[in-house]
């Protein structure tokens, strides 16, 4: 049991880690908001699905196009709905928020329901650790899941595009002068947000049915991530996963699954009242406090 | 060279009614009394004049405009909600628990589900409040989820299956009248709550809140009273529903009361109250011509919403106001 708790435990943390990243990437490390991210993640799903089951493609043609539509169609929504309401947060956040919304309840509405509805695993099978079994879907979800995060780790301390990411988040003028475009970079962040988006469904999805709610999780999933790690912090979104991956595990086991989604709710209250910006926010800190 | 440029200029009867030919001209004395008078008596007139149908749309729509007003008010105070089924659904619930546990009337439970569910709302907001920007639409995107699903995963107030068998009103003209005056107060109150000292400290909360703090105000103790007016006002809608449909039951905290209200106000025009009645009296009578096509109508408010934000940032009402107020004409420039 314990050891069972402690495996799934684990798990489920780099699972939430995967959904956080790119919601971390756009809206932790940029600054900008993605409230879509949810929708990205199913809009994700469904095009796999339909690429698969539909138009006949094979599975690793169809999830390499999913990743690269959805960053695309991130592009978009930067391009077309976010740029003309940057640095206006109500708007940025009831826009995409409203462009989620819109993407979801159209999938619900065109009958995207039901148990035929599932995504293929990359390999079949399972390996046995002491006395438990875990399928090897869940394996390359902690091998991919661990690489992410170290590449994305990697990524925003080394790369000029990802110090650039950090830079708008930071002091947009400043960014300015030194050169970075910042309208790019910001869209260049919300499109790899939403291809990290793509590829956490594409992972994680194989484990049930996609469904439209699922979206709505997510997204609040991200959140609590964010909020609870600090925004703009990698090693927070990392902290902060295994920290609600954990709490969330031991509450299922031990009161019954209803109440796992409940944890990362009551997390990010408690967080916000404790420590407003989260474990390891440090770049916001001054600012968003009153 | 000479250029050409559309400029804006106040018509003649504005300028006039502004001075003391409103109290002289009946023109002057009409463009001046109409705008604010006409939803009045349209509105005490509709119940009067509407099937019966038609009635329980006006009811909801007016409930759905009442909460969009809400939003409004919190908007202007610098704080942005995505669950207005957090108010709507806490005021429900209580009313439902009031009726069953204690049994008590419907005029005790309302006013007590209006109070107790502003406390509850504000206590749950308090510590969003010390913080800007995107937290407490993310806080108050969360909360309602979080009840359902505690009541879902519970079983508490009827779990899913809901509060049934509760007190209804004694017939629909009772309910109909007493929304409208609700929504009538509720519009004209927040539109003089705002032009007093009182609103002008929460509208400067929005604007510079250092500066607000700075004048020796505590402005957590202002958002507080901002979120238990916001929460007594939406929990009243709740509350009121609960007893229209004689039920309550999870749905009260469905994604719809969130939603509407918001695009109403968005559709509407955000910040002048007036905005959002409107378009709460296009949005919603609208949905329900839509009826037949269902889950779709979500989607349109989303796209309405997204499509107004973007591009008509400033929404029907103000195109209206600036309309009726000013005219526009092509002028010469030299440069």
């Amino acid at each position: 049991m314990l050891e069972v708790t402690i495996i799934y435990g684990f798990i489920n943390s780099i699972i939430l880690a995967l959904i956080a990243l790119g919601f971390s990437l756009t809206f932790g490390i940029s600054g900008v908001s993605n409230f879509a991210y949810g929708a990205m993640y199913i809009m994700a799903g469904y095009a796999v699905w339909i690429m698969i089951n539909m138009l006949g493609l094979p599975f690793i043609l169809a999830a390499i196009l999913a990743v690269i539509l959805t960053s695309l169609f991130g592009l978009a929504l930067y391009r077309f709905v976010l740029l003309r309401v940057r640095g206006m947060v109500i708007s940025e956040v009831i826009a995409t928020f409203g462009v989620g919304l819109a993407i979801l309840e159209l999938f619900r509405y065109l009958g995207f329901t039901g148990f035929e509805y599932t995504l293929p695993v990359f390999t079949d099978g399972s390996v046995v650790i002491g006395d438990t079994y875990i399928d090897h879907q869940r394996l390359w979800i902690v091998g991919i899941g661990i690489s992410l995060a170290i590449g994305l780790y990697l990524f925003t301390r080394y790369t000029k595009t990802g110090l650039a990411f950090r830079g708008i988040a930071q002091d947009e003028k400043t960014a300015l002068s030194l050169g970075i475009n910042s309208d790019r970079v910001a869209g260049l962040s919300v499109a790899f947000g939403s291809g990290l988006a793509a590829i956490a469904a594409i992972l994680i999805l194989p484990r049930g049915t996609i469904s439209v709610n699922e979206g709505y999780d997510v997204l609040i999933n991200a959140m609590a991530v964010c909020i609870i790690g600090g925004l703009g912090s990698t090693v927070g979104v990392i902290v902060a996963s295994f920290m609600i991956g954990y709490a969330q595990m031991i509450t299922d086991a031990f009161s019954g699954p209803h109440w796992k989604m409940i944890v990362s709710l009551v997390a990010i209250l408690i967080i916000l009242l404790v420590k407003p910006s989260g474990l390891f926010g440090k770049q916001k800190e001054l600012e968003e406090r009153i | 060279m000479k250029q050409k440029r559309r400029e804006r200029i106040d018509r003649g009867i504005k300028v006039r009614s502004d001075d003391i030919f409103a109290l002289t001209s009946y023109r002057e004395f009409l463009y001046v009394s109409v705008p604010p008078v006409a939803p009045i008596i349209l509105l005490l007139a509709l119940p009067l004049i509407l099937p019966l149908y038609w009635q329980k749309v006006l009811i909801t729509t007016a409930v759905f405009a009442i909460l969009a007003l809400s939003w409004d008010f919190l908007v202007t105070v610098g704080m942005v909600s995505l669950g207005q089924a957090l108010f709507f659904g806490v005021g429900a619930y209580l009313a439902g628990y009031f009726d069953l546990r204690f049994g008590l009337p419907i005029w005790t439970t309302i006013p007590l589900a209006t109070l107790v569910g502003g406390l509850i709302s504000a206590i749950l907001l308090l510590p969003v409040l010390r913080l800007r920007g995107v937290y407490f639409s993310m806080v108050t995107l969360v909360l309602p989820l979080m009840f359902e699903r505690t009541i879902e995963a519970t079983g508490w107030l009827g779990g899913t299956e809901g509060l049934t068998g509760l007190k209804s009103f004694s017939n629909i003209w009772v309910e109909c009248y007493l929304i409208v005056i609700v929504l009538l107060l509720v519009f004209f109150g927040f539109r003089r709550l705002v032009t007093t000292d009182y609103g002008l400290v929460l509208k400067a909360i929005n604007n510079n809140d250092r500066a607000v703090m700075s004048g020796g105000i505590n402005i957590y103790w202002m958002k507080a009273q901002a979120l238990f007016i916001t929460g007594s006002i939406g929990a009243f809608c709740g509350a009121f529903m609960t007893h229209v449909y004689m039920f309550v039951g999870m749905p009260v905290f469905a994604l719809d009361y969130s939603i509407l209200p918001l695009a109403s106000a968005v559709v509407g025009g955000m910040g002048s109250f007036a905005g959002s009645l409107l378009g709460a009296f296009i949005l919603v009578p609208l949905s329900e011509a839509l009826r037949g096509i269902g889950g779709l109508r979500t989607v349109i408010y989303a796209i309405s919403l997204v499509v107004f934000i973007v591009a008509i940032p400033e929404g029907i009402f103000h195109y209206v106001q600036r309309k009726y107020q000013q005219f526009e004409r092509w002028a010469t420039v030299d440069n």
